[in-house]
């Protein structure tokens, strides 16, 4: 049988892994990106899990909503990406340095 | 049977995930976040969020995804010097992440969360999730739509090329000379040569 915990304990471990994805990652932006796009797919997963074993629905519209934001950050994340390649012909996170006194 | 089903997903979602953060080629970082996220709305099917799962797959395999491997295809990257420092982070994103995992698992044992579920209940998921959206959530709704329009317009303009951009060029503006722009006819004198009276 389920409990709620297993399911708990899988987005735990999937958000672990996004976290250990931006430490490895750390000079690739597009992967960094995926990284957090993992993150929010373990909240849900978390959100998701509550609100079907409290019998509430309401959790379910926060996933809506995490879900539009998230597809919003994408797409500006994306659009930002292309610029910055566009500019710098780079997307290495150590070169990306002309903010730095 | 219900159990194998979880289980075998959730192998599946976990695998998809170290390999997103593994692999070497952005390319196919991207199909194994394809694949992680197709599994995670089969996991979210089997907690009755079957409008939710449905839509991940539209919204995030449909749209996203598919913009995060046009992007990746339309940037010439060069991969090798991204992946340097892979090696020598290892050690500390395993610890941190076991840190974390270690933590969750220690709070998310105790007999609160050790739950099954409730009945199912009659109303289908959608429309449950509609009366909650257009009554209580409707403001909140409203302002997700207007989220998405900024999205849209700050996309558009970030990407635009410097010369199809509509900007007002200010000193041609100031330097226009009524002649340039007004020019006179006279119509009571010469009818048929109106078009090129001065």
């Amino acid at each position: 049988m389920i409990v709620l915990s297993d399911y708990l304990i899988l987005a735990a471990l999937l958000f672990s892994l996004a976290v250990a994805g931006i430490f490895l990652n750390r000079k690739n932006i597009i992967i960094l990106l995926m990284c957090i796009e993992l993150m929010l797919l373990a909240v849900n997963l978390n959100f998701i899990a509550f609100s079907h074993f409290s019998g509430d629905p309401a959790g379910q519209v926060f996933v809506f909503f995490i879900l539009t934001v998230a597809a919003a950050e994408a797409a500006i994340g994306l659009a930002i990406l292309v610029l910055l390649f566009r500019n710098l012909s780079t997307i290495n996170v150590s070169e990306i340095n002309s903010l730095k006194g | 049977m219900n159990s194998l089903i979880f289980y075998s997903f959730a192998a599946i979602l976990l695998f998809a995930a170290v390999m997103v953060i593994t692999v070497r080629n952005p390319v196919k970082a991207a199909l194994f976040l394809v694949l992680a996220f197709f599994t995670s709305a089969a996991i979210w099917l089997m907690l009755h969020a079957e409008f939710l799962a449905i839509s991940l797959v539209l919204v995030y395999v449909g749209a996203v995804l598919v913009l995060f491997l046009f992007v990746v295809m339309m940037l010439d990257i060069d991969v090798a010097p991204l992946k340097e420092g892979f090696a020598r982070y290892l050690p500390l994103g395993i610890l941190v992440a076991a840190l974390i995992v270690v933590e969750m698992i220690t709070v998310l044992n105790a007999p609160a969360f050790n739950i099954s579920a409730p009945e199912v209940l009659e109303e289908s998921n959608t429309k449950q999730l509609g009366r909650l959206l257009y009554t209580v959530y409707v403001y909140p709704f409203e302002i997700a739509s207007v989220i998405l329009t900024v999205a849209i317009v700050a996309a558009i303009t970030l990407t635009l090329r410097q010369h199809s951009r509509k900007l007002q060029d200010i000193g041609k503006q100031v330097a226009v000379r009524r002649e340039d722009r007004v020019r006179l006819v006279n119509l009571r004198n010469k009818p048929d040569e109106g078009e090129n009276a001065p």
